[in-house]
């Protein structure tokens, strides 16, 4: 089981209150279909994602990037239990959506980057810790299932 | 991965708008880097690794001057880091893995400064670079 500190803990929540699942979600999800395009395999039944434009402004990514930041909060709300969290997600990501488990930790990378853009000099390099080791840990949980 | 003429020149208007700054970005890159992943300490044993640190600052500026020196010659990366990468293989022998860490951070950093700049094409530009770089300095290390 992973430990938290409290400082961690507040790091995190402390983000995490002051973000928009939605717009980082959206935002995140295009600049992985962007910045990694083999990552577009996955969702061929997402329209037009012909260039960087179309990507950021398809409303199937916006919506699924919400999603999953969403999905995220959950995360954040569970930091004891990641595993058991995300025990339904990881089979789903192995058994039906089969995507390898490198995905998640190229997207938390890239979330990430977002949340240094968005708050700027409030991430600090403890904060960018706190959060590496999160995405880290989350990227674990869905990958646990696997098999 | 090949850097395209967009790439290229993406990556040359982020140094651009860097500027001067680079060497501060270089430090700070060390900085964050040793503290998301404090693996990449074992290479330094030797530095004070403490915050403030001459020697981090030191290094951050050659580690930024390298990326600079590779953005100015951006259609031979290989040959401006030759000597570096000799100096990777022979000596430093950095595990491939962690060049990976440090273009992250570097991207964090310039995000970080930078928002606007950043933006998902340049990014993904900047992140190919990084990528590039890293596997010319560990291109001769079998």
């Amino acid at each position: 089981m992973v430990h938290w500190s409290a400082e961690e803990k507040q790091l995190i929540a402390g983000l995490w209150g002051r973000l928009s699942a939605e717009q980082c979600g959206a935002e995140a999800l295009a600049r992985l279909l962007i910045v990694y395009p083999w990552t577009q395999r996955f969702f061929d039944n997402f329209g037009n994602l012909s260039s960087p434009t179309a990507i950021v402004g398809n409303p199937k990514v916006r919506a699924h990037g919400r999603k999953v930041l969403t999905s995220f909060g959950e995360a954040i709300k569970n930091l004891d239990n990641l595993k058991g969290t995300f025990s339904k997600l990881s089979e789903l990501h192995c058994d039906k959506l089969h995507v390898d488990p490198e995905n998640f930790r190229l997207l938390g990378d890239i979330l990430i980057i977002v949340l240094a853009a968005h708050f700027s000099k409030d991430f600090t390099p403890a904060c960018q810790a706190t959060w590496q080791k999160l995405v880290g840990v989350v990227a674990h949980a869905l990958a646990h299932k696997y098999h | 991965m090949v850097l395209n003429p967009n790439d290229k020149s993406n990556v040359k208007a982020v140094f651009g708008k860097i500027g001067g700054q680079a060497e501060e970005y270089g430090a700070e890159t060390l900085e964050r880097m040793f503290a998301a992943y404090p693996q990449t300490k074992t290479y330094f044993p030797h530095f004070d690794l403490g915050k403030g640190s001459a020697q981090v600052k030191g290094h951050g500026k050659k580690v930024a001057a390298a990326l600079v020196e590779a953005a100015n010659n951006i259609d031979d990366i290989a040959g401006a880091l030759s000597k570096l990468s000799d100096l990777h293989a022979q000596k430093l022998r950095v595990d491939p893995v962690n060049f990976k860490l440090l273009g992250q951070c570097f991207l964090v950093v310039v995000a970080s400064h930078n928002p606007s700049l950043l933006t998902p094409e340049v990014h993904a530009s900047l992140d190919k670079f990084l990528c590039a770089v890293g596997t010319v300095l560990t291109a001769k290390y079998r």
